[in-house]
């Protein structure tokens, strides 16, 4: 079934992504980490859809945000990055999906890691437990290219200021600030072994990013003692060439 | 009647190409998998068929890959909406696996290294439609793609061909498997768009 949602806002995230706000009247509600299709209907019926995460959290009534990224040579998502505007009426269908999901009654430590526009289901589950007045303790450790690539930076930053049971880490792999401890590089085991919960709080982790990054960071996560019943993945984008 | 999207024009495939409704065309080969990647040695590789209570066939790698092979060309729909077309593998047809099986059961549920499961028609298995996979493109079936060794059952979407196969129970009955129980469509025939459950 494809509802329709009104477009109420926009907001660049970086220099290629942006989050559009919409109001969807009859939103059943969803789960921190659930998708939706988005459809995409050119004057002739052709039509186009493609999946993305929803970035608000469930309490967010009636309403929902997704961020896209533009993909450079994207069909849909230089329409949402570019062409849309306010007002815009798109059609959606979902909330899809129920395993890369967070609920509000989970009390375990959460580990997410994300590696860059993967921290889009991954914002979802913090706005869900700030929103649900939760207290489990949550880690992020937020892997991207460079700064200016950090989706969500002032909110996040106003909220682990705040709660210091939201711990954040930034790793960056292209261009980090000025200063930084870390050189940019990719994550590895001494970084997982910093800046996520020990093994032994058996957290639940939840790693969305591309697939190579996907790969790295749940083989470290296994390597430094998570049991693989505790990590669940989302991945996209292509392999980047077979092995 | 869908709603127009104001200045949208998007990207036909070629008139020849024929996709499923809902499909786009790559040329990558994109993973989708709900956890880690298992890693599975071969001296601990195992495929067996079981109908519930009793082990009706097994194989170590050693025996599966004596078996007789077949080369595979066959177009893939994922139901995250990427189509792929023309990819070559080669695979033991479960034709050789289940041959000489005795049963009244009408599924199976697919069983893999991770955990992961998936239900099928045993008739959708049987024909020249289902193997057991172990090279991609002539070489051997990477991990993330399933590696040792996958299901590929083509005229259905992608989550059916399980990766990281280790057996299969058969059943008199159907039901969900990991997918299956979490929203996605009993059967997932990619021509009738059987994404969703309820669809």
């Amino acid at each position: 079934m494809w509802r329709t949602g009104t477009v109420v806002a926009l907001h660049d995230e970086t220099a290629t992504a942006r989050t559009i706000t919409l109001k969807v009247p009859d939103w059943p509600g969803h789960l921190a980490g659930q998708h939706v299709d988005v459809r995409l209907t050119a004057p002739d019926g052709y039509a186009a859809v493609r999946s993305y995460s929803i970035a608000s959290s469930p309490n967010f009534e009636r309403h929902i945000d997704i961020t896209v990224d533009r993909l450079p040579n994207g069909e849909v998502s230089p329409y949402l990055t570019e062409e849309v505007i306010v007002g815009d009426r798109l059609e959606l269908r979902g909330p899809i999906g129920g395993w890369f999901v967070w609920r509000s009654n989970q009390t375990e430590p959460i580990q997410l890691i994300a590696g860059g526009s993967g921290i889009v289901p991954l914002m979802a589950m913090i706005r869900s437990r700030v929103a649900s007045g939760n207290s489990a303790l949550f880690r992020l450790l937020y892997s991207v290219r460079e700064p200016g690539a950090v989706f969500y930076g002032d909110e996040l930053r106003a909220l682990s200021d705040l709660d210091r049971s939201v711990v954040i880490t930034y790793a960056y792999t292209q261009v980090a600030p000025k200063d930084w401890p870390r050189p940019p590089c990719r994550i590895d085991a001494a970084l997982i072994a910093n800046a996520t919960w020990p093994a032994n709080l058996a957290p639940t982790c939840y790693v969305c990013g591309p697939t190579s990054f996907v790969e790295s960071a749940s083989n470290l996560l296994i390597a430094s003692g998570n049991h693989r019943d505790r990590i669940r993945t989302e991945r996209f984008g292509p392999t980047g060439g077979r092995k | 009647m869908a709603i127009f999207s104001r200045g949208f024009v998007g990207r036909r495939s070629a008139a020849d190409v024929k996709l499923p409704p809902g499909q786009y065309l790559t040329s990558d080969f994109p993973v989708l998998s709900a956890g880690p990647t298992p890693h599975v040695a071969l001296d601990q590789w195992e495929f067996k068929v079981d109908d519930g209570t009793a082990v009706l066939r097994r194989w170590d790698w050693k025996s599966f890959r004596e078996l007789p092979t077949e080369n595979i060309r066959v177009d893939l729909h994922c139901v995250t909406r990427w189509s792929k077309l023309g990819t070559f593998w080669e695979g033991v047809s479960l034709d050789v696996l289940l041959a000489g099986v005795k049963t009244d059961s009408a599924y199976a549920m697919m069983r893999s290294y991770g955990d992961y499961t998936t239900n099928l028609p045993l008739k959708d298995l049987m024909n020249k439609q289902a193997w057991v996979a172990f090279k991609f493109d002539g070489a051997d079936l990477a991990p993330e793609h399933g590696g040792p060794a996958r299901l590929l059952v083509p005229h259905l979407y992608l989550w059916k061909s399980a990766k990281w196969v280790r057996g299969m129970t058969l059943m008199p009955r159907d039901r969900p498997g990991f997918w299956e129980s979490l929203g996605y469509h009993m059967y997932g025939d990619p021509w009738q768009e059987q994404r969703y459950s309820g669809e």
